[in-house]
């Protein structure tokens, strides 16, 4: 039996450094290739020995796929792609294939030039990396190889998120990445078609939340936002440059305008003005109503949100500042904080998940004393509000992918193993799917049952739709009966008759005949028309012709009758009958040997 | 594309409609710009009396000999461009989309304009490739995607150059050079066009031209109801550009220069002349606006305005019109006149070396290509010639495609395939007999297990059970293979047959089992048993005869 083996390397029973390596079909393929935001040390990447002990993954891996631009699903490309060595193709998005370098870039930055680790990637091989990327279109069928194909679906997670579809030959895989069931502020909701795969990788970041709608927590947050403000506090909302930062200024911008608020708006600097610029470019990516309008206002054009300078930080009086990055674990986000978070007027806003082991999830946790670099330690006096503003699926979402796609098996990945428990229990329950959560290393195996695909003829196929009717009745199948011929790769189903011809070969007729002697005190003539009658009677259902040469027929078995020499009462029946009609032509010559019965 | 309301909206049209996203969005800025264009003409009553063919006949030329003037239409309203275009569904390219699980299509770029395709159809043996308005040359739009179109049984090829004589990039430097003299000798420069597609080469082509010709403050229009649309929509769509012109969004800027034209303030676009147009409006200038038929839009102002005067220049590059029949109208014309059609599609040349990397059985095409353009009868190289010969198609005519389909695609589920044993007939190819339900859903044909019949409930008429014929089943195989006279002889004796006479024929040999009184006639091809009351013996000598013969 075939199977499809799933192996993540990283985001098994964890969130960060996804790395899932799928085998189907004689095929390897890597989803994802991320690095882990909580640790500083090997951990931050998946584990790439487990694929082999010593040199280059480019023979084992036949493509790699990115799902989209977050540190935690690319993070680790150039490092696997470069420095433990990859050749084969890296299949991604046009948004993502724009992006993912500038935070490869960024995150580069952070850990070489300001944490001076060594042993890093280098901007030459970021470069050398994205040489490597094929760029993929929404719903392209892309032919990896003669047998690989993938397709993306849009997944409405960030910029150029997308799901993607695996096949080979008739086994298939689906890998959502990150994605999100409602549309917001400027993505839309993700779509897959009734594709039934063999296996739904999906996260479960959300795995046991259900959210309340979107408008409640947009309200919340503005209200929060506002009241802070009033108060004459400064509010810092850590965000990752692309994404919800973008929904998030959409959603204060036009608060902004509707309230006539004065107090300032800043973005951290850098990325600001080039991140917005990628969302006007790939307008295509975000959601309808953006689309519609963009050519009379683009949305991605505001008017209160300033580029931020280090020094506005100790300005007097409130502001909204959005800071990279967005789990307060480095640079300026964190910087800011430290400034901040002594004065309780102040608020920090998480508007998204926390990876174990950052600030933002400890403070997040309700841990008030933190302990920084250099032993010192920082009180945290500023109010701290989480709003689940991350665009993953929610239980409810990942049901209704489900419905969508109608897997055959689930698997999730990118999630907590308590909280992926209950979502898999529900699962089971709801759909009796069987569903998987293997941990890192772990390998989940399913087997498949594909069907066979055979070429068959058309003449057999059309005569055998034709005897079914115009509509088939269940409750009678019709047996059709054909010859499959097996040469090289190719499986033809033909007629019987054709494949003696196709194959060069004689038929080769077994006949058997059969004397009855029977004692019938009639003409020969009476006597055949007295069969006739009698098989009539007995054999419903078949076809009995009373031929004028003498002769009966049952289907294709002939019956004819001739007057003994001696008695002219004994009549001698010969039957004969081909191999073809063998059941029918044994039952006939036991029949008739029994005599004819009295009544007729 | 233009005429799609037609179809969908007056013709009782329930179907989908396949495009991709920028023949949609581009196609509806041309629609909506067309309908802009004739609400402005003024309405007049419509009369219909002279489609009749006796008064036509007596029409001044053209009008006598336009051709099936009653099928012409009013054009459409926004309303039916909207409703044609909700019926469009949005595929990209070398998507695959089932059609009622019969055929597959998927679009190919096709290198002429953003967003066109060339389409394949194909089924699981067959393959279809309709190649329409394709481009092998660079411009903007992604190049032509020319190995899918491999191993076509069928292609239909059409939408070939109008201009088989032009060389694009040779018009393209004449069109800079003309224009750039009219604009020194103090002219202004009208270019007739369509809103989208070539334009945008002829501004890239400007930006990189305007300096070296110091025409770096001569100003340039684009007047058109969709001018601005057509510029944003054209920078929207980098999925589906040229590689030089994808790889800028990655740092990212826009893909076309035209963005830098209008931030310098070179390019200035407006709906229409009136408004802001007329109070900003320098000369000597440079103009592009429609329609290039120069029979409605604002062109035909530009060409009242500047007709009379010889120092301006109206430069003709789109060549879907005549310009002689255009300018026909506007006669005596004072104006400089400059003919440079620029036509990217294929040119005959390029058919022939696509065909050849293409290799398709059989192609169809317009019988216009079958031969060489009136005008030009002597030039045979204007043609398509090929073994085998294309097959010319005309309007309205309908042909029937030369493939024979042979197989179709069924599926075997596993609990059936495990049930079959092959047995090997010739090295290489086995054989399995094989019976089974056939379902078909869908186009989709599956072949399950025959389902066990139920088990016979037990009967209180056990006699007569014994006596009820047997249901019809499977047909026995077909036989194949002979019996060898010597190793049968063998296989009887191992059985206690052994008194047997053998007796030649003619065509083998008859064996006759004295003590049964039985007789087996054996050939080449075929075998007789004939045997009265011993069914058995019968049975026993049927199952020898079989081991000797191959099932089919």
């Amino acid at each position: 039996m075939p199977e499809i083996n799933v192996t993540p390397l990283g985001a098994g029973q964890d969130v960060g450094r996804s790395c899932i390596l799928v085998s189907i079909g004689g095929k390897n393929i890597m989803l994802d290739c991320g690095m882990h935001m909580g640790y500083n040390d090997d951990r931050r990447f998946p584990d790439f020995s487990y694929i082999t002990q010593n040199g280059r993954l480019t023979e084992f891996l036949d493509c790699v796929i990115i799902s989209h631009f977050h540190l935690d699903h690319c993070g680790a490309l150039p490092y696997m792609s470069e420095m433990v060595g990859y050749d084969g193709p890296i299949y991604m998005t046009h948004p993502t294939k724009a992006i993912c370098p500038i935070l490869l870039e960024d995150f580069r930055k952070i850990t070489v030039d300001k944490k001076g680790e060594t042993n890093f990637f280098t901007s030459q091989m970021i470069k050398d990396c994205m040489k490597k990327v094929v760029p993929l279109n929404l719903h392209q069928t892309v032919q990896v190889d003669d047998e690989l194909e993938i397709k993306a679906y849009y997944a409405g997670h960030v910029l150029g998120a997308a799901m993607v579809h695996i096949k080979v030959g008739s086994e298939s895989v689906v890998y959502t990445g990150d994605y999100n069931m409602t549309p917001d502020r400027h993505l839309g909701a993700a779509w897959i078609d009734k594709c039934r795969p063999d296996i739904l990788i999906s996260e479960s970041t959300y795995a046991t939340t259900i959210r309340d709608s979107k408008r409640c927590r947009e309200r919340d947050f503005l209200k929060k936002v506002h009241e802070s403000i009033e108060r004459g506090g400064k509010v810092l909302i850590p965000v990752f440059a692309l994404g919800r930062a973008q929904e998030l200024c959409i959603l204060l911008e036009t608060f902004w305008e509707r309230m006539n608020l004065k107090a300032p708006i800043y973005f951290s600097t850098g990325l600001t003005e080039k991140a917005n610029h990628y969302y006007k470019l790939f307008i295509t990516w975000t959601n309808q109503k953006i689309r519609k309008t963009f050519v009379q206002r683009n949305m991605f054009e505001f008017k209160h949100i300033k580029p931020f300078d280090r020094s506005y930080a100790d300005n007097p009086g409130p502001m909204v500042v959005f800071a990279t990055p967005g789990m307060l674990h480095a640079g300026q986000s964190l910087q800011i904080f430290k400034k901040w978070a002594g004065n309780e007027k102040n608020m920090v806003i998480m508007p998204g998940y926390c990876v174990q082991g950052t600030i933002g999830h400890k403070i997040l946790n309700g841990q008030r004393k933190l302990e920084m670099e250099g032993r010192s330690t920082l009180d945290v006096k500023l109010q701290v509000e989480y709003m689940s503003f991350s665009a993953h699926a929610d239980a409810k979402g990942i049901m209704q992918l489900i419905r969508m796609a109608e897997p055959r098996n689930m698997l999730l990945v990118h999630g907590e193993a308590v909280k992926m428990e209950f979502l898999k229990g529900k699962i089971e329950q709801e759909f009796s799917i069987d569903c998987y959560m293997p941990a890192n290393g772990e390998t989940a195996t399913v087997t498949t049952n594909p069907s066979v695909p055979v070429d068959i003829s058309l003449n057999l196929l059309k005569r055998e739709m034709a005897l079914g009717g115009p509509l088939p009745d269940p409750k009678k199948p019709r047996t059709m009966h054909g010859t499959l011929i097996m040469k090289e790769n190719s499986l033809k189903l033909v007629s019987s008759e054709q494949a003696l011809k196709d194959l060069g070969l004689n038929e080769h007729q077994l006949r058997f005949t059969c004397r009855v002697q029977l004692q019938d005190p009639h003409s020969d003539p009476d006597t055949l028309q007295r069969i006739y009658v009698h098989l009539k009677s007995v054999l419903k259902g078949y076809t009995i012709q009373h031929l004028p040469d003498g002769t009966v027929m049952v289907e294709s078995i002939v019956i004819k009758v001739s007057s003994s020499t001696e008695d002219p009462n004994t009549k001698v029946l010969l039957l004969s009958w081909s191999y073809q009609d063998e059941d029918l032509g044994s039952f006939l010559s036991t029949l008739l040997k029994k005599g004819l019965p009295s009544g007729l | 594309m233009m005429a799609l309301p037609y179809i969908t909206e007056h013709t009782g049209f329930t179907g989908t409609v396949y495009a991709t996203e920028p023949t949609l969005q581009i196609g509806r800025l041309l629609m909506e710009e067309l309908v802009n264009f004739m609400e402005r003409v003024p309405k007049s009553q419509s009369a219909t009396c002279w489609k009749n063919k006796e008064i036509q006949r007596l029409l001044p030329c053209p009008l006598k000999d336009a051709v099936e003037v009653w099928t012409w239409k009013r054009s459409y309203s926004m309303q039916e461009v909207n409703s044609a275009l909700s019926k469009v569904q949005l595929v990209g390219y070398s998507q695959k989309v089932e059609l009622f699980g019969a055929v597959q299509i998927s679009p190919l770029s096709s290198g002429y304009s953003l967003g066109s395709s060339n389409w394949i159809i194909q089924s699981h043996h067959e393959k279809v490739s309709y190649v329409s308005g394709s481009s092998l040359l660079t411009t903007h739009p992604q190049p032509m995607d020319q190995s899918s179109l491999k191993n076509s049984d069928v292609l239909i090829l059409t939408g070939l150059t109008q201009m088989p004589t032009a060389n694009p990039d040779g018009m393209l430097g004449e069109f800079c050079n003309n224009l750039a003299m009219t604009i020194r000798a103090g002219g202004n420069v009208l270019v007739p066009c369509y809103s989208s597609g070539v334009i945008y080469d002829l501004l890239e082509c400007l930006y990189q031209f305007i300096d070296s010709a110091n025409l770096g403050t001569t100003p340039f229009y684009f007047i058109s109801p969709v001018a601005n649309s057509s510029l944003e929509f054209s920078q929207i769509f980098a999925e589906w550009l040229c590689h030089n012109k994808q790889s800028k969004v990655y740092l990212p800027e826009p893909p076309f220069p035209h963005a830098e034209l209008i931030q310098t303030n070179k390019l200035k676009h407006y709906p229409s002349i009136h408004g802001d147009f007329s109070s900003e409006f320098r000369q000597p200038c440079v103009v592009f606006t429609g329609h290039p038929s120069l029979r409605f839009g604002d062109v035909v102002h530009f060409m009242e305005l500047w007709g009379k005067s010889s120092i301006n220049t109206i430069i003709f590059t789109e060549p879907d019109f005549s310009y002689l029949d255009a300018l026909a109208p506007y006669q005596p014309l004072a104006m400089k006149c400059v003919y440079c059609p620029i036509d990217t599609r294929l040119n005959f040349h390029q058919v022939a070396k696509l065909l050849k990397e293409v290799q398709p059985l059989h192609v169809v095409c317009p019988e216009q290509y079958t031969q060489p353009p009136p005008s030009q009868s002597h030039r045979s190289d204007l043609m398509l010639e090929l073994q085998p010969p294309p097959v010319p198609y005309r309007r309205c005519s309908v042909l029937n495609l030369p493939f024979r389909r042979r197989y179709e695609r069924v599926y075997i589920l596993p609990e059936l395939a495990n049930s079959l044993v092959p047995s090997e007939i010739k090295p290489g190819i086995s054989v399995a007999t094989v019976s089974a339900v056939l379902h078909s859903k869908d186009n989709k044909h599956t072949l399950q297990s025959v389902p066990k019949p139920p088990p016979v409930p037990p009967s209180k008429k056990r006699k007569r059970v014994m006596e009820e014929p047997p249901v019809v089943q499977a047909p026995k195989p077909l036989l194949s293979g002979a019996v060898p006279l010597e190793a049968f002889l063998a296989t009887l004796q191992k059985h206690g047959i052994t008194e047997v006479k053998v007796e030649e024929t003619v065509d083998g040999h008859i064996l006759h089992l004295q003590a049964d009184d039985t007789l087996i006639q054996l050939e080449e091809d075929g075998t007789h048993i004939v045997c009265d009351n011993n069914e058995p013996l019968r049975t026993t000598l049927r199952d020898l005869v079989l081991r000797f013969l191959q099932k089919l």
